[in-house]
């Protein structure tokens, strides 16, 4: 083994610094939220137990969590869905060169770089001009997909540029349809990228904040909550929150990561 | 299948994503751009021409000193987001040789940008606060006898924030683009007898100049409209523009708040453009 120069160490060192700085904090209010029943916002911690967990679930403290995290969960499952659909689609397309390919190209760019109270903002109005009342899961939903959208679609290409189009001509060949074709080689074939999209389409919706805060209509999505909860909630209660959506972000990052595997390996046999 | 029907269903494909970004995208912006023009009174806006929206944003000192101040956390979080990703990238990218190490390390930055943006902003609190971790340790070594007051509610708190939110923005561009570099020319860098830090200024900094502008328009546009952190980090006393904005829509003054999201858009876009002046991004994508 080659021998490391001092400018590796040096790196080493700071990259340690770096993850302690994006995880720190974090620990730190995970560790809070398992303290005793006593424990306030701050360390040190007294004593150990399941308390501001368990207060969590209580209504009348916290809001109603429970409620928030339904609608969240049921607007990322939509948004997911949705990006999927409609990005496999564009990117189908993007497979030739077509006229307004480059406006529709640079649209979903314009998507990632205008600012996201803006979005807010600009869908909150024209639901009022329009008479429309904002909703989660109409306004919201098309907030959501400007954010999710965009990434899902860079993915996409990505995918599609490292496809072998060789096993698609090969069925159409064998005289499958083109919708045939789609369905069991395209699909197979990038189906573990979609696992991919699929999860950070999901995370994306679910912890967005800023695209939702002003369309959400009369009911809160969680991340709306927790943003409610910081002005009005100062006992350790708002970490068990916090803990527990960080908990299962991870999970389901988990879940994608062995799905992704599973569906890789599929495809090597 | 004929040529003009093979046409038409590419264009039938991409219906759905052009419909999704005219309706909650275009269509939105056009709209926030005729109500800036609108009057309103106290509960309601009034469909009329007016530039009065914009003429009280700039004649007014207290937006002026929103924009510089938001301009200086859009400089400052730049600068401190750069000055982390690059070396993190670098080091994961030319030092970490193992393939399936770089991959863990690399997860290992991306994963708390998957959970909630508020939930990092409040997880500061035990650590910045003043009964927190870092006063806690400053006093108990006798460092000071008084708690800091200025890590948390300030702006060192609000640049703080942010840089721990949006730095993986900076660091994936940067680490893509550092990737891309053929490894032979620092081959035959250092073969001509350059030192490690002339490989660095002349070969792989221009080379990873685009992942740096892409990674900068990013923060530009998160900073920019940013209102969540300056709200949770700055204690109710810093103003942005993003949060200009949003209490002007709390006071249901929409044609202001419209009015300053036109400017804002405005702005940003002369900052991206500005940025892509100098590199060429296109080979990126």
């Amino acid at each position: 083994m080659e021998k490391r120069s001092l400018s590796f160490y040096l790196l080493a060192a700071f990259f340690g610094l770096f993850v302690l700085f994006l995880y720190g904090p974090m620990i730190a209010i995970f560790m809070l939220s398992l303290q005793g029943e006593e424990g306030t916002l701050t360390f040190p911690m007294r004593g150990f137990s399941f308390y501001w967990l368990g207060q969590v679930f209580q209504e009348q403290r916290v809001g109603s969590f429970v409620e928030a995290f339904q609608r969240s969960l049921l607007l990322g499952i939509l948004v997911t869905v949705l990006s999927i659909v409609v990005t496999v689609l564009a990117a189908l397309a993007f497979r030739q060169r077509f006229r307004g390919s480059n406006i529709i190209f640079y649209l979903t760019i314009a998507s990632l770089i205008v600012p996201s109270v803006l979005v807010s903002l600009g869908i909150g109005i024209a639901f009022q001009v329009l008479g429309i009342e904002t909703n989660w899961f109409s306004s919201g939903i098309g907030a959501h997909l400007t954010w999710t959208v965009p990434f899902a679609f860079l993915i996409m290409l990505g995918i599609f540029n490292r496809f072998n189009p060789a096993y698609e001509e090969a069925a159409k060949d064998l005289g499958a349809s083109d919708v045939k074709t789609f369905w069991e080689i395209v699909l197979p074939l990038i189906a573990p990228g979609l696992v991919g999209i699929g999860i950070l389409g999901f995370t994306l919706s679910y912890d967005e904040f800023t695209r939702t805060s002003l369309v959400s209509g009369q009911d809160n999505t969680l991340p709306l909550e927790i943003f409610g909860m910081t002005t009005n909630v100062t006992s350790p209660a708002l970490y068990a929150l916090g803990t527990l959506t960080t908990v299962f972000s991870f999970s389901l990052i988990a879940i994608a990561f062995l799905a992704y595997n599973f569906f890789s390996q599929q495809q090597k046999q | 299948m004929s040529k003009g029907l093979k046409a038409l269903e590419t264009y039938a494909l991409v219906t759905p994503q052009t419909l999704v970004f005219l309706l909650f995208l275009v269509f939105p912006i056009v709209m926030i751009a005729i109500v800036s023009f609108w009057q309103f009174n106290g509960y309601a806006m009034v469909p009329a021409f007016t530039l009065d929206n914009y003429i009280g944003i700039f004649t007014s000192d207290v937006s002026l000193k929103t924009y510089l101040n938001t301009f200086k956390y859009v400089a400052l979080v730049w600068f401190f987001s750069l000055a982390i990703a690059f070396p993190v990238a670098y080091f994961l990218a030319f030092h970490i040789r193992n393939q399936r190490l770089q991959i863990i390390l690399f997860l290992i930055c991306t994963i708390p940008f998957w959970t909630s943006n508020i939930i990092r902003m409040i997880s500061w609190i035990p650590v910045l606060g003043k009964e927190g971790l870092i006063n806690q340790l400053l006093i108990g070594s006798g460092f000071r006898e008084v708690p800091v007051e200025w890590l948390l509610y300030s702006d060192f708190a609000i640049v703080l924030g942010m840089v721990h939110l949006y730095n993986f923005f900076m660091i994936a561009p940067i680490f893509n683009s550092l990737m891309r570099i053929d490894r032979s020319l620092i081959t035959a860098a250092l073969d001509m007898g350059a030192s490690g830090f002339q490989v660095l200024r002349e070969v792989i900094l221009p080379l990873s100049a685009p992942g740096i502008a892409i990674g900068s328009i990013f923060i530009v546009t998160l900073v920019m409209g940013e209102f969540v952190t300056v709200r949770l980090m700055g204690g109710g006393q810093a103003a942005s523009v993003g949060k200009l904005i949003q209490t002007q829509i709390g006071s249901l003054q929409y044609p202001l708040a419209a009015a300053n999201a036109v400017i804002l858009l405005i702005v940003t876009l002369i900052l991206v453009a500005g940025i892509l002046r100098v590199v060429n991004i296109r080979q990126e994508l």
